[in-house]
């Protein structure tokens, strides 16, 4: 945890010092800006959905992230929103999120507040309205941004039919595969709380994830190291020092 | 002042959630700090129920008073909440048909609506699958085709018919191919998945703690 937060201090003082920091890019979020341009052209709205999990989950807050991103796309472009939610707190924040997007775009008489609704508490219910919608409106970029369950494949096979654009993000390891099949483009995991900051092009926000990065570079060679290890039959000695720390 | 409370909530209910969890809940102050938040963040969460309740409604209300296309599912919905939530409200002790127990309109209503419902959305699931699975195993490349042999084996071990043919074959060569597959390459690339998404989150939970990341709130 020490060592976690260190990281990542220390690359955001790196970045507000302006250093340059590499990112590789994320065809997915590349992507987006496109999709809504699309969604212009053809005169059809976009539809977001940030996860159908609660506002405490970090998926859904990593979602109202990227709306707000979105939401200055399509203000800055009049493209119509549709966002759906499953729960209360995810309106309210999602509301908030998206009239202040559009403000900063200086388009807060374009905005309404029934762009962000909810729709219903119940995961098939709130699944089945947002088909019933995709079917009649024909969006033309979906974009799932969120925790997922088993209707990933119900909403991606739909916008699917429906002739849509379809970019997804989840850190739900199960869902994945869904998304990957039927959507265009997939940020996997860590890309979608990456996916904030990298729209934002923050040097503050990239610091973090560097941070991040220098971690996962630390966890590969301890698992690389152990598994070597345990090969060689110093698996108790090398388990020991962790029990020790 | 609008800027920074939110922050400074965030930052202090997160500093407490976190130095929390080191001290036992029950026998220390501290520990027992983040049960108090949390109880906190569902009495919170109940008033913006009513929140959700009159977004549904105003949305219907606005397109039945418009008479848009499709008015009478509105209806239906509008009909469906207000049917549902106001029996249930009621004691019970005032009639057998008010509140949510075994005989109330409400439960009448789950039984016989709404759980056929949600199973029937469930159950098209497998015909999606099927599509999904017909557009994404195609033999394009050398990789697509490993991907599709890959999973018509995985599929078959799974049915069993699909186990006695494959059993068919000496040396249990398919269950070992299916063991391979699913207890190594996937257990593997679903654990580095999820270790990454793991970091993914404990950054982006540090950087809303720390207030560098405020989107979430509507302030970049």
């Amino acid at each position: 945890m020490i060592v976690f937060s260190a990281a990542i201090l220390w690359y955001t003082r790196m970045a507000r010092q302006g250093k340059s920091l590499f990112l590789r890019k994320i065809p997915g979020l590349n992507a987006v800006e496109e999709a809504v341009g699309r969604a212009t052209e053809m005169g059809r709205p976009v539809l977001f959905i940030p996860g159908i999990q609660e506002l405490d989950e970090i998926q859904t807050i990593a979602g109202i992230s990227i709306l707000g991103r979105v939401a200055k796309i399509t203000a800055q472009y009049e493209t119509p929103l549709m966002v759906p939610v499953r729960y209360p707190l995810v309106l309210a924040a999602g509301q908030e999120v998206v009239e202040q997007s559009y403000i900063e775009m200086g388009k807060g008489d374009s905005y309404d507040q029934d762009m962000v609704r909810y729709v219903a508490g119940e995961q098939f219910a709130f699944t089945a309205n947002v088909n019933g919608y995709m079917m009649r409106e024909k969006p033309a970029t979906n974009i799932y941004m969120g925790a997922f369950f088993a209707e990933s494949l119900l909403l991606a096979e739909t916008g699917n039919a429906a002739g849509s654009i379809q970019i997804a993000g989840t850190a739900q390891p199960e869902q994945l595969p869904f998304f990957i099949a039927a959507c265009d483009y997939t940020l996997m995991g860590e890309e979608l709380y990456a996916a904030s900051a990298y729209l934002s092009h923050e040097p503050v926000m990239l610091g973090g994830l560097k941070g991040q990065d220098l971690l996962k570079m630390i966890i590969t060679i301890l698992i690389i190291v152990g598994v070597i290890l345990v090969s060689l039959g110093f698996g108790d000695t090398f388990i020991s020092w962790f029990n020790a720390v | 002042m609008k800027t920074l409370a939110p922050v400074a909530i965030a930052f202090i209910s997160g500093i407490i959630l976190v130095v929390s969890f080191f001290f036992n809940e029950s026998t220390t102050f501290v520990g027992g700090l983040s049960e108090e938040i949390l109880v906190w963040v569902t009495i919170v969460g109940g008033f913006t129920l009513l929140l959700g309740v009159v977004s549904i409604t105003r949305v219907n209300l606005a397109a039945v008073r418009a008479r848009k296309e499709n008015w009478v599912y509105r209806l239906i919905t509008l009909i469906s909440i207000f049917a549902m939530a106001i029996p249930s409200v009621f004691p019970s002790s005032w009639s057998p048909l008010f509140g949510r127990q075994t005989g109330s309109i409400y439960d009448w209503l789950f039984v016989t609506m709404d759980m056929p419902m949600m199973a029937t959305m469930f159950a098209t699931l497998s015909f999606y699958i099927a599509s999904a699975a017909y557009r994404a195993f195609r033999a394009r490349n050398a990789e697509a085709t490993l991907l599709l042999v890959t999973a018509v084996l995985v599929m078959l071990w799974r049915v069993p018919i699909g186990e006695a043919f494959l059993n068919l074959f000496p040396g249990h060569i398919p269950q070992l191919i299916n063991e391979y597959v699913m207890n190594g390459v996937n257990l593997a690339v679903q654990r580095g998945i999820i270790i990454g998404a793991a970091l993914g989150a404990a950054a982006m939970s540090l950087r809303i703690i720390l207030g560098i990341e405020r989107t979430y709130m509507g302030r970049g």
